[in-house]
């Protein structure tokens, strides 16, 4: 009885797909790691030396590239389709760029929740990755009040 | 030992080669350059293209002040560990970025103690000048705000 009531609790615990692009966007999405912690995490990032800050973790490495390379791009939408078809997260959460846009819509194919969280340096206004994946994601999120204010996304704190 | 950075996407050489003529000017001041994919070879001062994070953690542990573009990345790291830190944003119309969010990233956390704005490179030889006279900010924690990880928990356990 005792293996099968674990059993049913990590059947419980949600698996987490935790996708960012390089730089701010890595530090952003460490820095909201707590809210992780009852969750089977993979974590989906643009460098491989990124596994240092996740030691022990599920981790995996996807090409990087920008908007500005459509090439990359689609390497890059190939190997998170993948990752997203495979892993089958209930829920995904990104703060950006490129790679969350494409984890949320294929997130939401497989009918997972979907989580945006606009990088802290867009303070003038939702990013463009932000403002094209607002009608997909299940809840978008802005770290400046005022910019939730003028955008009509939630605002509930920040990383800082 | 102050420490130059401009993150791993695209060079700053703005950045970089105004660092570079105050360093000429001030042999004896200790530094570091990380100038990212550029052709710029500083003259006076220690560099190299790229960190791996643990170089990168060791080395801002080691500095007294950073010396970077606005990006979130390196604000971040400098508040986690308490270090002062100077930035310039990027220009798009010079090609060193895609937009200009930078302009308001500092803008707007230019406001917080330890951070410096510098809006072009005449200022940022101005404020090597001073760079004895930023006091370090108070070391921030290395989450995000309690109210944004409750938020995000929520959304994760489907509670919201």
């Amino acid at each position: 009885m005792t293996a099968s009531t674990s059993t049913e609790r990590t059947a419980r615990s949600p698996k987490v797909l935790a996708i960012a692009s390089g730089g701010g966007h890595w530090v952003q999405l460490m820095r909201l790691r707590p809210a992780f912690a009852d969750a089977a995490v993979t974590f989906v990032t643009v460098r491989p030396s990124y596994q240092s800050d996740v030691p022990g973790e599920d981790f995996r490495v996807i090409p990087d590239a920008t908007r500005w390379n459509k090439f990359k791009l689609l390497l890059m939408a190939a190997k998170i389709f993948w990752i997203v078809a495979t892993v089958r997260p209930d829920v995904v959460v990104s703060t950006g760029a490129a790679p969350g846009y494409f984890a949320i819509r294929f997130g939401k194919w497989f009918r997972a929740r979907t989580c945006w969280i606009d990088s802290i340096a867009n303070a003038e206004e939702l990013s463009l990755s932000g403002q094209q994946i607002r009608p997909h994601a299940s809840l978008v999120l802005t770290q400046w009040p005022h910019v939730a204010e003028a955008s009509g996304v939630e605002f509930a704190g920040g990383v800082l | 030992m102050i420490l130059v950075t401009v993150g791993y996407q695209m060079a700053f050489d703005r950045l970089v080669d105004a660092v570079d003529q105050w360093a000429a000017e001030h042999p004896d001041a200790e530094m570091f350059a990380q100038i990212g994919p550029s052709e710029l070879r500083p003259k006076n001062m220690p560099f190299t293209a790229f960190m791996e994070p643990v170089e990168f953690t060791r080395r801002v542990e080691e500095c007294s002040v950073l010396v970077a573009h606005a990006g979130m990345g390196s604000i971040l790291t400098a508040l986690q560990y308490g270090k002062p830190i100077l930035v310039m944003p990027r220009h798009a119309a010079k090609g060193e970025t895609r937009n200009d969010h930078q302009i308001a990233t500092a803008q707007r956390l230019g406001e917080r103690p330890g951070i410096e704005v510098a809006v072009d490179e005449r200022e940022i030889a101005e404020k090597l000048d001073r760079l004895s006279n930023l006091s370090a900010p108070p070391k921030i924690s290395n989450v995000a705000s309690p109210e944004l990880v409750t938020r995000l928990q929520r959304f994760i356990a489907g509670t919201d």
